[in-house]
């Protein structure tokens, strides 16, 4: 289930200009706003006519502009997930959910209604109304709905953009598990690093309706030269699995041979996760640190230095669990003699690694 | 109804049929129209706007003059007609177009109010899940302008029990025929000793009036509640 998106389209301030090959799995276009990822989306639901280009899921054209091919946003067979929902008002979440599966021809029907209704969590608010749910179960039932469509391709715009941290935590899992148990490829829109860190099959960096990079989460979000959400998004992404639960709450991890110590994760021993480590919650040192509150220290060598404008810059360090980004001042580079080739140590408060920037349980990527 | 006389009665009568097929046959074009004028932007919107609110702001006696010529018996769409056996001139048929007419652009103001308050957004997202541009109308677009849709016909139902200027130009007074409640109060008021007739039709069309009023915000409350989901 792969997408093919080629598309360019001029808007008063921005002109889109991209050929991207998506491989199985989530695509997510990552960018600041209005750099051009929801108007992508839209083309690619129908909502929205581009210029020139083409889009297929799977080799299956939903438009072509060299053909005069343009299917009309209903015939696209797509679940949109909105950023404000778009719930139906005057529809129950029941009416809501199955709106879809009316236009979907019998033999598509792939969703099983109650295994997504018992998925989402959903059972006990068939007979609601939109106006009567939170935030997060409004967004739920929105998932629920694309899905039943039984979609050939999901799009997601923000679809978390709207919520409070906490209602985020709550819909992330959803989207994994979306991910992981559902084979529908989905394109996913956001500003967020650790959205990106945590769902990413491949990301689209975008800057200026162009592509800057695309490829897997742990690469593009460690390339300084990307950070299209700001230098804040920059951080490295890690794969690691899980080791131990300690007693004293902390759960120990193995990230390529180096151990990190991490607050308890609810996951079981064995599994694996993605951790997003973002640059500026890394310290570095020139000597191995001692004396010091932080757990977790890693050993590694300096691989690229970048300087930005202002007074930061962002340095790559090789270690065994991978590449590790820390942003420190060009005063800092300076004062320990850092050069590419250089060993030094990156100090990782466990503190710094927000829940929301860890990922569940990963297959594949 | 004891107290009213056969003829006062008769006009009574006559006013409730022509006023409920006016409503009910503009409705559909009014909902059309609406539509048309809030979501769609096409070259000569803005005259089709002029047109939908000429009966508004010309003299009714203008307007019944116009019916007259187009749709009398020597009008060009008259004689078509006629060639159908469908005579609209001097008759009931007539009274009700008139009063359609006159109504129509109450009915449309409503009805575009109400579509202009709907999110389009939601109805981009019955598309996406798979509806054709008819059926979202009829299943997210149509619900939620419910409201409006009740207050238009209602609205143009009451102008269309009022209507006196053009009709009476256009198909006249006859009793039992065109005379319509307004006309024959102004018939009543012609002749000596009429003015004890002409005040019941004037109680009549207070009561019809206001009564369609409050079922009005009624309905309109009840469906508004509804649709908002509380």
């Amino acid at each position: 289930m792969s997408l093919s998106l080629r598309l360019q389209h001029d808007l008063p301030d921005l002109k889109l200009d991209l050929n991207v090959e998506a491989p199985p799995g989530v695509t997510v276009l990552f960018g600041r706003s209005g750099s051009g990822k929801t108007t992508i989306v839209n083309a690619v639901a129908g909502l929205v006519k581009p210029m020139a280009g083409r889009v297929a899921v799977d080799g299956w054209e939903l438009f072509d502009t060299e053909q005069g091919l343009w299917l009309p946003p209903h015939k696209r067979r797509l679940g949109y997930i909105f950023q404000e929902g778009r719930l139906f008002p005057h529809l129950t979440v029941r009416q809501n959910l199955f709106y879809g599966k009316w236009f979907t021809p019998k033999g598509a029907r792939r969703e099983n209604p109650d295994k997504v209704i018992e998925m989402l969590g959903i059972g006990h608010l068939l007979n609601r109304r939109p106006s009567g749910l939170s935030g997060g179960e409004k967004q739920r039932v929105a998932i629920g709905r694309a899905l039943l469509a039984s979609p050939r391709l999901i799009l997601a715009d923000e679809p978390l953009a709207a919520l409070d941290d906490a209602r985020k935590a709550e819909i992330l899992p959803y989207f994994e598990r979306l991910r992981d148990e559902v084979s529908v490829p989905i394109l996913y829109v956001t500003h967020s690093a650790a959205e990106v860190a945590r769902l990413a099959t491949s990301v689209v960096a975008l800057q200026e309706g162009k592509v800057l990079r695309h490829g897997p989460a742990s690469e593009v979000l460690s390339d300084p030269s990307v950070a299209p959400a700001g230098v804040r998004a920059v951080g490295a992404v890690l794969q690691v699995r899980v080791v131990k639960h300690h007693t004293d709450g902390l759960t120990e991890l193995d990230a390529g041979g180096a151990s990190l110590f991490l607050p308890r994760i609810p996951l079981q021993v064995a599994e694996e996760l993605r951790i997003r480590i973002p640059a500026q919650e890394v310290i570095l040192s020139s000597k191995r640190p001692e004396g010091l509150s932080a757990l977790n220290v890693l050993e590694g060598t300096v691989d690229t230095i970048r300087a930005g404008e202002g007074p930061g810059a962002i340095v790559s360090v090789k270690t065994p669990a991978g590449s590790v980004l820390a942003r420190v001042t060009r005063r800092s580079v300076e004062a320990l003699g850092l050069k590419p080739g250089k060993s030094c140590f990156a100090v990782i408060k466990t503190v710094a690694l927000a829940p929301q920037d860890v990922g569940g349980h990963l297959r594949g990527a | 109804m004891g107290w009213l006389g056969p003829a006062e009665l008769e006009a009574l009568k006559l006013s409730l049929r022509v006023s409920f097929w006016a409503t009910l046959v503009t409705l559909p074009l009014g909902i059309f129209v609406a539509y048309a004028l809030a979501r769609w932007r096409f070259p000569g919107r803005q005259v089709l706007n002029g047109l939908v609110h000429l009966p508004l702001i010309l003299p009714p006696v203008v307007t019944g003059y116009l019916l007259l010529l187009t749709f009398g018996i020597q009008g060009p769409l008259g004689r078509l007609l006629a060639e159908f056996g469908i005579v609209v001139a001097f008759r009931w048929t007539g009274a009700a177009l008139a009063a359609g007419i006159m109504a129509f652009p109450l009915m449309v103001r409503a009805i575009r109010l109400s579509i202009e308050a709907v999110d389009p957004k939601l109805e981009q997202a019955g598309a996406t899940l798979g509806a054709s541009r008819l059926f979202v109308f009829a299943t997210v677009t149509l619900p939620m302008i419910l409201p409006g849709v009740i207050a238009g016909a209602i609205l143009a139902f009451a102008k269309a029990m009022g209507e006196f200027g053009a009709t009476i130009t256009f198909v006249s007074n006859i009793p039992g025929q065109t005379q319509t409640l307004p006309s024959a109060v102004y018939a009543f008021l012609q002749v000596p000793g009429g003015e004890a007739a002409a005040t019941r039709l004037v109680v009549i069309s207070i009561v019809v009036a206001m009564g369609a009023l409050l079922l009005s915000e009624f309905i309109g409350r009840r469906v508004a509640a509804r649709v908002a989901g509380s």
